[in-house]
């Protein structure tokens, strides 16, 4: 099993009013439930189910998951740059199991 | 430009006719919505989704390939025209696949924080079927596309 890492692809500065785009990505297997391993049992369901990112405490843009996802799931998505702050992204697992990563954004 | 992934120069004729089939079935679909869906779970699913609300005309681009050759990683990315103000922005968009046992991709809740309606993720479709997109704005009004993907090899593993 390799390690759940999280990644997120954000500009470090952007100028004001001006729409950014967030590419983001999680290594996870992203098991659907339905596939089998190699002895035939039935590989139990494991996946992300909701993807969350905060600015400055307020909710900006989230994502409920389905196991149609691929695996290592991968999200783009867009914000407007009204100020400074920090970004909070965070990936929920089945069962609860949080990954989180934080990035800075300055106003030029 | 952040819109250089979707399509850059060279992408221009190309991407303003795939927008123009997808408005037009957007349009097409609006009118029908009860009858588009093919899988009855998928139709249950859009007109849970839909049920009381208006169709709104308006540019929708779903972004999806004409044939998929591993079924495992689709890309699927979508731009819907809107102000995203406090007043009217898109509120939430429903990606589903009707041929995938369960037919729920993603539901993405954007907010006027977003700026602008685009995102794109990538998700797995076990065969050759119909991909929907449902937007819903904040007042209420929804918009529907849809898109047919060809599948060479299937990705749910069975």
């Amino acid at each position: 099993m390799s390690k759940i890492k999280p990644r997120a692809k954000i500009p470090k500065e952007a100028e004001l009013d001006e729409v950014i785009e967030i590419k983001t990505l999680i290594r996870h297997p992203m098991h659907s439930g339905r596939v089998k391993d190699v002895d035939g049992k039935t590989i139990p369901r494991l996946i992300i189910n909701k993807f969350a990112a905060m600015f400055n405490g307020k909710v900006v843009f989230t994502v409920n998951l389905e196991p149609s996802i691929s695996s290592n799931p991968y999200i783009s998505f867009p914000f407007k740059v009204k100020e400074e702050g920090t970004f909070e992204l965070s990936w929920e697992e089945d069962g609860g199991n949080q990954y989180k990563l934080t990035k800075s954004l300055k106003v030029i | 430009m952040i819109r250089t992934e979707i399509g850059g120069i060279v992408n221009i004729s190309r991407r303003k006719a795939v927008r123009m089939i997808a408005v037009s079935s957007a349009l097409f679909c609006s009118g029908f919505g009860d009858v588009l869906a093919g899988k009855p779970e998928v139709s249950d699913q859009i007109n849970n989704v839909i049920s009381g609300s208006q169709a709104r005309e308006v540019d929708v681009f779903l972004d999806v390939p004409e044939i998929a050759e591993n079924g495992n990683q689709v890309k699927v990315a979508f731009e819907i025209e809107s102000p995203m103000s406090e007043s009217d922005f898109v509120k939430e968009v429903y990606i589903m696949a009707d041929g995938n046992p369960a037919p729920n991709v993603a539901k993405f809740n954007f907010t006027p924080y977003s700026g602008e309606c685009f995102a794109s993720t990538r998700m797995r479709l076990s065969k050759t079927q119909d991909v929907y997109l449902v937007a819903k704005f904040n007042d209420g009004t929804h918009s529907i596309t849809q898109s047919t993907i060809k599948v060479t090899i299937g990705g749910c593993g069975g």
